[in-house]
C-alpha cells in the first residue's frame, strides 16, 4: 500500500496532522504498537523538518508486510552542511518555530534513532530527500 | 501514585478527560519540557504510566503526547487553553489538567509523591 501526503511550508496550524493520519493507519492495520511509536516519533519530527525548513513537499508511505518505508521529499532549499544538522543541537530554526516548541536541535538525530534505515540526500538549492524505513517484526 | 490522587494532592484542575478510568491509573513516570523535541526522545519509557508536563499550550504539545501514547497532559501555570485544543484532546483521548504552580514547583511535587523521570 503506498499513500502520499502534501506539506505546506510554514503551516504550523496543521503541523503533525500528516503524522497523526499516519499512527491512525498503521493502528488500523495492527502493526505492533512499539514500532508504531517509533514510526510516528519520526514521522512527526520529519513533517515538522519539512514546515520549518522547506519550501513543501511530499511524505510518501510506503507499507510492505515486513517493511515501512517513509520518503520526504520537499522542494528545497537544500542543507548546506548535512553532518552539522545531525550534531546534537544544532539548529537554524526559526523564533516562530521555536514558539511552537520545535528548533532543539534534537530532529534528524532522532529520526536517525528511531529508524532501522536511514539516509538523506541533499545539498545548498537543491531538494531534500529523507528515506527511512523500519522493519515489521510481530 | 494513582491520578486521583495526584490530583487532589497537587491540586490538578482537569480540563479534559475522555475516560474516567484514567482517573484510576496509576502513573509511575513524569517527564517535563517546553521543548517538544527533547520530548520526542522519549521511546522506551512506560507511555501509559508516563505524564508529560509542560508550559507549551497548542496543538504540538497534544501531539507529541499522541505520538509518544501518553495519555495524559498537565499544562503549567494556569494557561488559557482553547476551546478547540480541549476538542481536540477528547478526539485523541488525552487527557489534560492545569496545574496553578510552575513547572519546578509540578515538578517537585511529583518528585515527592515518589514519580520518576521518563529518559
Amino acid at each position: 500500500m503506498i499513500k502520499t501526503f502534501e506539506v505546506k511550508s510554514q503551516d504550523f496550524q496543521s503541523a503533525g496532522q500528516v503524522s497523526s493520519a499516519i499512527k491512525k493507519l498503521l493502528k488500523q492495520l495492527a502493526v505492533p504498537a512499539d514500532i508504531i511509536r517509533r514510526i510516528a516519533v519520526a514521522s512527526y519530527e520529519a513533517e515538522i523538518n519539512m514546515i520549518i525548513h522547506s519550501l513543501g513537499g511530499t511524505i510518501v508511505l510506503d507499507i510492505e508486510d515486513d517493511n515501512i518505508a517513509l520518503t520526504f521529499q520537499d522542494e528545497g532549499p537544500g542543507i548546506k552542511d548535512i553532518d552539522l544538522a545531525m550534531q546534537p543541537g544544532y539548529s537554524t530554526a526559526s523564533a516562530k518555530a521555536r514558539e511552537f516548541g520545535f528548533g532543539a536541535g534534537m530532529g534528524l538525530c532522532n529520526i536517525k534513532r528511531m529508524a532501522d534505515y536511514f539516509h538523506i540526500s541533499s545539498k545548498e538549492n537543491s531538494p531534500t530527500v529523507l528515506s527511512i524505513g523500519f522493519k515489521v517484526i510481530e | 501514585m494513582k491520578l486521583a490522587d495526584i490530583a487532589d494532592k497537587m491540586p490538578l484542575k482537569f480540563l479534559c478527560l475522555p475516560d474516567d478510568d484514567l482517573l484510576d491509573n496509576d502513573f509511575t513516570y513524569a517527564f517535563a519540557s517546553d521543548l517538544m523535541s527533547d520530548a520526542l526522545y522519549l521511546v522506551n519509557h512506560d507511555a501509559g504510566k508516563t505524564l508529560l508536563l509542560t508550559g507549551l499550550v497548542n496543538t504540538q504539545s497534544l501531539i507529541t503526547a499522541e505520538m509518544l501514547d501518553i495519555k495524559m497532559l498537565i499544562y503549567v501555570r494556569n494557561k488559557e487553553v482553547p476551546q478547540e485544543l480541549l476538542n481536540l484532546a477528547k478526539d485523541k483521548e488525552i487527557g489534560i489538567a492545569a496545574f496553578a504552580g510552575t513547572m519546578f514547583k509540578a515538578c517537585g511535587l511529583l518528585y515527592d509523591f515518589g514519580l520518576k523521570e521518563a529518559s
